[in-house]
């Protein structure tokens, strides 16, 4: 889990230095913590000899950050609601549904094997808190 | 900075002050084991201080989610005391403000045991 701390640090550091205000600095840091996460947990199965690999980009008008990991790939379309009745009280099934909460733009691709993650906020959005409501 | 729990009884409610983050790897399995080791003595009254809870991540939901409904299956009851606003948005935004009882200050949340 080391591996995550880190990449939630430099997430919160450069969403820090881009200027969001604290709840939206918080929102993507939890959101990229998620990723990161659910590649070492859900893709590589704490695998160590799978490897996460994260790249941070602040490109002026987006912060992007691409999640990778090794493991059997990962079907968005299939996961189930978890905001639906049936699956309130399940034990898992959230990381997904919190990092589209909190990004403007979740895209995930297939590596055969495992799963690209890309995670990004809009600056101008994050920065006109009128267009950052929960 | 990891999770720390105390333990206190008030009026039969046991009060699990809980202070640092639940996620995964630094707190949510403390938090599992517990309650738990409560729900195995046959405790039936549980209510969880999260007023000093900084962080939950989707695992430490999981593991409230867990907490809540191994209660339920032993007759006991788990409530919630003195959410921190990141920690209530986002109970509120995965619909689990809805599944808790949640009290804002503790007498309240201690007298509805009764």
């Amino acid at each position: 889990m080391d591996s995550v701390s880190e990449v939630e640090s430099i997430a919160e550091k450069l969403a820090g230095e881009a200027g969001l205000d604290e709840d939206t600095c918080f929102h993507v840091t939890m959101a990229v913590r998620e990723a990161a996460v659910n590649a070492v947990l859900h893709g590589n199965e704490y695998d160590p000899a799978k490897q996460m690999t994260a790249s941070f980009e602040n490109t002026g008008v987006d912060l992007v950050f691409t999640i990778t990991d090794q493991g059997k790939g990962l079907d968005p379309e299939t996961l189930p609601d978890p905001l639906a009745p049936e699956n309130l009280l399940r034990g898992t099934g959230r990381g997904i549904f919190l990092i589209r909460s909190f990004m403007d733009e979740v895209h995930f691709r297939q590596l055969h094997p495992g799963t690209e993650l890309t995670l990004v906020k809009h600056l101008a959005t994050a920065n006109d808190k009128t267009g950052d409501q929960m | 900075m990891a999770l720390t729990i105390a333990s206190r009884e008030v009026d039969g409610v046991t009060v699990l002050d809980l202070s640092g983050r639940i996620t995964l790897g630094e707190g949510s399995v403390q938090l599992r084991e517990a309650i738990r080791d409560l729900i195995s003595k046959g405790l039936k009254n549980v209510l969880l201080n999260m007023g000093d809870v900084n962080y939950i991540d989707s695992s430490g939901l999981g593991e409230l989610v867990s907490a809540f409904t191994t209660a339920k299956n032993q007759a006991a009851s788990l409530k919630l005391l003195s959410l921190t606003k990141k920690v209530k948005d986002v109970l509120q935004l995965t619909k689990l403000y809805t599944v808790f009882d949640i009290y804002d200050d503790e007498a309240s949340a201690i007298a509805s045991f009764k």
